[in-house]
């Protein structure tokens, strides 16, 4: 495999990663436009096991994203208690806390940056990435993600049904938080270099971006829209100078077309009934 | 007899307006029971108070026994008690099956109910229950379909097994029959008639006194959320203050 794909499959894995940790709280009606805040967090976290503890990486990367869970846990129950506008605001800002929080800890590097020891090699994220997927199908195929959608869907009535909302949420938002704590992990133990700049707001509105665009009715939603928005740049370099214009076209066709995203229910049931009628 | 819903000098404002003013009546366990009364009488916000999406100024609430006045909503199913909205609140994306699912929470919500992926294990127990349950009520065909592109008179129907399914012994419908055709209003009669028979307690607001009459075995009559009468309906219809309530709306015959 050339160098060049290795390097795309690798973002390909960072972004889904990281798709997965923004589409947990959305498919509960959840906006988290604070997501590079909790890869930070994981980033840093294993980053410093391993280099000042001498942990390994698969030790210190879990543990990194647990922090990031627990965090998302901490910070959730005050933050979910806004809606709407204000908790994209909120989350927003959350985002933009941690990472400045980084940039000004001396002892993680500060803004010079923070050299990491050990090393994931391309098919361990690959590997990580699947394995994330895998639990993502696997939980969108349990009631858990049963109450998620019905606390989206209609909060009141999901709460007369017995439903925690509160909790089903902030469960949600935590989980979400360890994933990009993990995808965090592995990237710092991939590039081995940690900066708090790479965690900025960009990259929390792009990762919304996929999943919005993937759509957050099916699980397959964030798979699709991270697969999108990291391959067809790379398709369109052909036109050069003018790839991101086409891109930028593309996308505001497709959301206007599709406006629920690419992947909808409606569209799984049509699959489902054309391969059980021959 | 027994009471299935107690409610003992309720009371609730909003924003200085007396919505509901010293009310008490009770429901009598596997009766079926109107509450009517003109527009704007107060009927829904007793469910709302009931339900636990509004909290209650004065007064007391009682479920089988168990005192739910100032239970969170979301534990009150777990003393018995389910209800419908007047706009369908189902979950119109989602298909008749996954929403029966969502009834069954209350009976469902432990951790390893949460984790277990019941969507991967053909004919889990959780499934069969809930085609079962819309077998008996003769909507098995729809169990796949997706909610949202259900004609009416079957949405309303669906709502009512899912609140079946959350185990609800007292069942509060807000004007089930309302725009329904003269055939679905049957099939949702003959529906209510059956879950009264397995003993379910029903406390209907209704607008269709001819509905009410076919189903109910009492009614309370509200009116600027006050009770003005109770008793069988053919009592309570010669009522004069009942009358006087209904005047110019004609709602009695």
């Amino acid at each position: 495999m050339s160098g060049y794909l290795t390097g795309v499959l690798v973002v390909l894995a960072f972004n889904v990663m990281a798709a997965y940790a923004v589409y947990l709280p959305m498919a509960a009606g959840q906006l988290n436009l604070g997501i590079a805040g909790f890869m930070a967090i994981g980033a840093y976290a294993s980053a410093f096991l391993t280099n000042e503890y001498g942990w390994s990486m698969w030790t210190a990367i879990p543990l990194g994203s647990g922090l990031a869970g627990l965090m998302g846990i901490i910070i959730g129950i005050p933050v979910l208690r806004t809606h709407g506008i204000y908790l994209a605001m909120a989350t927003f800002a959350l985002g933009q806390v941690i990472s400045a929080v980084f940039l000004n800890l001396e002892v993680v590097g500060g803004a010079a940056g923070y050299p990491v020891s050990d090393y994931a090699s391309p098919q361990v994220v690959w590997a990580a990435a699947a394995g994330v997927v895998v639990l993502m199908l696997y939980i969108s195929r349990t009631r858990f993600a049963l109450c998620l959608t019905a606390v989206k869907s209609d909060a009141t009535v999901a709460d007369l049904l017995g439903v925690s909302v509160r909790g089903m949420q902030v469960a949600a938002f935590a989980l979400g938080a360890a994933v990009a704590g993990f995808g965090g992990g592995l990237y710092a133990h991939h590039y081995n270099f940690v900066e708090a700049q790479h965690f900025n707001v960009l990259l929390s509105v792009f990762t919304v971006l996929y999943v919005l665009f993937g759509g957050t009715q099916t699980v397959w939603g964030p798979l699709v829209g991270a697969a999108f928005f990291t391959l067809v740049p790379e398709l369109l370099r052909a036109s050069d100078q003018w790839r991101y214009a086409v891109f930028a076209a593309f996308i505001i066709l497709f959301m206007a077309v599709r406006p629920q995203g690419l992947v909808t229910t409606s569209l799984m049931t049509l699959f489902r009934r054309r391969r059980v009628t021959p | 007899m027994s009471a299935a819903l107690s409610i003992s000098g309720l009371s609730k404002s909003f924003a200085g307006v007396r919505a509901i003013r010293d009310l008490s009546f009770e429901v009598p366990k596997g009766r079926t029971t109107a509450l009517i009364g003109p527009n704007g009488a107060g009927k829904t916000t007793v469910f709302n108070m009931v339900s636990g999406v509004y909290g209650v100024d004065a007064g007391r609430i009682t479920v089988n026994g168990t005192d739910v006045t100032h239970m969170p909503s979301r534990r009150r199913i777990s003393t018995g008690v389910a209800r419908s909205f007047q706009n369908i609140r189902l979950m119109s994306h989602l298909s008749v099956l996954e929403n029966l699912l969502v009834g069954q929470h209350v009976r469902a919500s432990s951790l390893a109910a949460l984790l277990t992926p019941y969507r991967l294990i053909p004919n889990h127990r959780w499934k069969r229950e809930a085609r079962a349950a819309l077998a008996e009520s003769g909507l098995e065909a729809y169990a796949d379909e997706t909610v949202g592109a259900l004609p009416y008179g079957v949405r309303k129907r669906i709502d009512l097994v899912r609140a079946t399914l959350a185990g609800a012994s007292v069942l509060m419908l807000d004007e089930p029959a309302a725009g329904l055709n003269p055939s679905e209003t049957n099939a949702l009669r003959d529906h209510l008639r059956a879950l009264a028979a397995k003993g379910v307690t029903l406390l209907v607001v209704e607008h269709d006194m001819h509905f009410v009459d076919s189903i109910c075995e009492n009614v309370v009559v509200l009116n600027f959320g006050e009770k003005i009468a109770e008793g069988p309906l053919s009592v309570v219809r010669r009522d004069p203050k009942v009358r006087e309530a209904y005047i110019g709306t004609d709602g009695e015959d």
